[in-house]
Parts: structure tokens; C-alpha cells; sequence
């Protein structure tokens, strides 16, 4: 009797969960994990923060132990890229051609750093452990920085190349960034808080033209407002796409991601999961994607479930979190539906504060920020969830 | 079963003190604390699901006889 074989395709935070609950579900049969990168299993999130710094070697960001490593029993194909797939014969076929027969596969391509149109090949992104490790080597000697971005991942880098020494400049074409995700006050705040520290923030700006001076590798920026900087390093961080190149004539159905059912079905024995997923939200009335930490785990813990035949659970309450300079921002659950917003513990514009989102009952809360605040935002927290599980 | 933390890498997220209160609780900052590292095996699945919501791979469980 052949053991059944699942076949994982990325391995990032999404591909890692969804082995790790196959396992512990007791899936015994054979894992195969495909990933284009040569790493072992490891986080993002400490890439533009403490890997970024030099305060973690790469190691440290790793997802698993090699005892947990050596405990999943997965066949691992490296720094191999899937080139197609044929779903009527359950087959995966990478770039060099060679085949990979699946009885479920597991899309966790995750996504790709979106390039600027205006920008030669030449500038830098940060979405891999190589991007980060070659970003940390070129700011060793770079004196200045321009990133292309003012999202959580541009302004990270920021806090941590202002550290470092470097002058930096942070260009974004919108207005008020990052305001959808945090709430327009607390984004101001950041904003704020990286211009009191120096870097140089420049809001409702496009770069129109660049120039790569090559011979004195520098750049020229020529922006919307009719100035020009110059920097030594540009890195666009403008936002992901999502890496579904290779599943291009198909039948699965990819718009923005790969459109899968509630439970994370794109079609019959192929699964979703993570930053390249669109999941079906019965709740909303549409496919969402969500480029998540938190939610990749769960996506890939449910489709585990599902292959392995274990109950579904509830959904968690969305968590994301920042740190930047000595800032910490947390939130729970969501920030942009709400009609009303409490600040229930310290000062907005104080060193910690707790934001409660809410839609005029502030004891039923749908979502909460925490500034500098984890401790004390821990009840608010809490109301969060007895008010998801009543919903 | 052993529980070991590096609570140096916690984001204070709170995840695993929702899921296994039992076993888990946080401090005055929302950081990890680990009120049993060696809980009873029945609370085996629901330590395990901690540490896989942990957005931070904060936690490992590992068989006491490996330790």
C-alpha cells in the first residue's frame, strides 16, 4: 500500500502551520515542501526589525528547532521553483522539469514584492532572508536611504536604518498612510514620531522619475513636488503580489490570489493557504486575502484539519503588530469598521495608550490598539473575545 | 511532555494565554509566562495549539524523554 503524500508549495509561516498541524493531527503519510528559496522554514517579521538591525544572526529567525525540523519527517525540495500545475493528474512540475504527484496540495507561494514602473532593476526590496541579509550589507555603507513606502514594512526598515546611522527619507503617495490599518490618529502618531526622530517624511508624494548615477552610485529622485533628492539606496517596499505566476492555465481560479471555498478549497484535492489565498468569508459576502502573520497559521492549521479529517475551529481575532524605534502597536480584531473609538487607558500622544474601537458600545468592542500598551490593554482584550464567542 | 519558552522573541500578542490559560499567563507587559513547564499530558493538545498560534514561535513542546 503507497502512504498517501501531501505536497506543500512554499515554505514560509503558511507552508510551515499547515505541516506542523498535518502532523500533529496525525497525518502519517509522506510531506513533500517545494520552496524556491534555499531556507529552512523561517518568520518574516524579524526581517525588518531585529535581522535587519544585526541584533539576531539569520538563524534566529528560523521557525522551527532541528528537533522540530527532524520530528514533521518532511522530504524537503529546496530552492526548487514549481513551474506547473496539472490538477487532472495531481502532478507538480518544477522549473527543471521535474514531476512531484500529489494525493493534496498545499499552495503557500505566499507573495512577491511589488516593483515600481519608474524604477531600474537596481533597487532594492525586502520580502526574503536573502533580500534582508543583502539590504543589512549595503547599510554598513550607505549614508542615506530612501524607501518607496510608508506601510508598516517601509517605515520598519526606517526606524531600523535611522538606528543605524543612515539619513533617511520615506516617500508615499497617500496622504495619510497606514491611517486603514491603524485608525487616522494613531497613524498621524507614527508619522509624527518618525519625524521628531529624523527621518524625513514625505506624505502625498510620488516619485515621477530616477536616475541611477552609476559610476558614483548614487540615485536621483525627481518627486511630484518638482524636487529632487539624491540617495545612495532606494528600496521600494510598495506592497506584494501575489506569486500565482506558475498556476497560469489552470482551472483554479486566481484573482488576486487564489480563490478558494470557506475552508480554504480551490478545487478538488488543492488547497490555499497564507499571503496567496483568497478565502471565501461567509461573513462578509467575499473572497478576502489577508497578508497576515496570524493569519497564515490559522489558514494553514484548518487546512491541516481539513486533510487530516479533525473538526474545524472558530476563527481567532485577527492580531497584527509593529515595532518600530521603541514603539510597540498591537491590534486585535479590526480598527476600520468601527463607527466610534475610547481611549480607555492613557494620554493619545503620551508615551502608552489604549484605543478601543467600537460601534457605541465601548464594553463590546471590535477592536483594540495598543500604543506602548500590551499589559494594560490585556482586559479590553479579553472583552474581544467573550464579545466574538457571543457574536 | 516540557515546555521551553524564548521569551525574548515575545511580541506579546497574547495568544497563548487565550488558548491555554492552564498553562500560559502574561506579565505586567503582555510578555509569556510559563506557569507549568511540564503540564499534565492531557493538556498536551491544547499546549500544542498555543504554540502554534504563537505569532511569534515563541513556544516549543518536546517529549520529556527527548529532553
Amino acid at each position: 500500500m503507497t502512504r498517501s503524500r501531501v505536497v506543500v508549495v512554499g515554505a514560509g509561516a503558511a507552508g510551515w502551520s499547515t505541516v506542523e498541524a498535518l502532523r500533529r493531527f496525525g497525518f502519517d503519510g509522506r510531506i513533500t515542501v517545494l520552496s524556491d528559496e534555499v531556507h529552512l522554514p523561517y518568520d518574516r517579521p524579524p526581517l525588518s526589525k531585529q535581522v535587519l538591525s544585526g541584533e539576531w544572526e539569520p538563524g534566529r529567525a528560523q521557525l522551527a528547532s532541528a528537533h522540530r525540523i527532524a520530528e514533521a519527517d518532511v522530504e524537503w525540495a529546496l530552492g526548487v521553483t514549481a513551474a506547473a500545475l496539472h490538477s487532472a493528474d495531481r502532478l507538480v512540475v518544477t522549473v527543471d522539469g521535474r514531476p512531484y504527484p500529489y494525493d493534496e496540495l498545499v499552495i503557500a507561494t505566499g507573495v512577491r514584492a511589488r516593483r515600481l514602473p519608474v524604477l531600474a532593476r537596481d533597487a532594492l526590496v525586502l520580502r526574503t532572508l536573502d533580500d534582508c541579509v543583502a539590504l543589512r550589507e549595503r547599510l554598513r555603507t550607505a549614508r542615506s536611504l530612501v524607501v518607496l513606502g510608508a506601510g508598516f514594512l517601509g517605515l520598519e526598515v526606517a526606524a531600523t536604518a535611522l538606528a543605524r546611522g543612515v539619513a533617511v527619507t520615506v516617500i508615499d503617495p497617500q496622504r495619510h498612510p497606514l491611517a486603514d490599518r491603524l485608525g487616522s490618529a494613531a497613524a498621524s502618531s507614527l508619522v509624527a514620531q518618525h519625524r521628531s526622530r529624523g527621518v524625513r517624511v514625505l506624505t502625498g508624494t510620488a516619485v515621477c522619475q530616477t536616475q541611477r548615477v552609476a559610476e558614483r552610485d548614487f540615485w536621483l529622485l525627481r518627486l511630484s513636488d518638482d524636487t529632487t533628492i539624491s540617495a545612495d539606496l532606494v528600496l521600494v517596499a510598495a506592497g506584494s503580489v501575489p506569486a500565482v505566476e506558475w498556476l497560469a492555465g489552470t482551472s483554479l481560479e486566481v484573482d488576486d490570489g487564489v480563490l478558494c471555498d470557506s475552508e480554504g478549497r480551490a478545487a478538488p484535492h488543492v488547497w490555499a493557504v497564507g499571503d496567496v489565498a483568497r478565502w471565501y468569508r461567509p461573513d462578509l459576502g467575499q473572497h478576502v486575502r489577508f497578508e497576515h502573520r496570524t493569519s497564515a497559521v490559522e489558514q494553514g492549521q484548518a487546512v491541516a484539519r481539513a486533510i487530516c479529517g479533525a473538526p474545524a475551529t472558530g476563527r481567532a481575532i485577527p492580531f497584527f503588530w509593529t515595532d518600530q524605534f521603541d514603539l510597540k502597536i498591537q491590534v486585535w480584531g479590526s480598527t476600520s469598521s468601527a463607527a466610534d473609538v475610547d481611549v480607555v487607558f492613557g494620554d493619545p500622544g503620551g508615551p502608552a495608550y489604549v484605543a478601543v474601537f467600537h460601534d457605541g458600545d465601548v464594553a463590546s468592542p471590535t477592536g483594540v490598539l495598543a500604543w506602548n500598551a500590551a499589559g494594560p490593554s490585556r482586559p479590553y482584550r479579553e472583552a474581544l473575545v467573550r464579545e466574538r464567542s457571543t457574536a | 511532555m516540557n515546555i521551553q519558552v524564548d521569551a525574548d522573541k515575545c511580541i506579546a500578542s497574547g495568544a497563548c494565554a487565550q488558548v491555554c490559560p492552564e498553562v500560559f499567563d502574561l506579565d505586567d507587559e503582555g510578555v509569556i509566562v510559563v506557569l507549568d513547564a511540564a503540564p499534565p499530558a492531557e493538556l498536551r493538545a491544547k499546549v500544542e495549539e498555543a504554540a502554534a498560534a504563537c505569532p511569534a514561535a515563541v513556544i516549543e513542546v518536546h517529549d520529556q524523554s527527548r529532553v
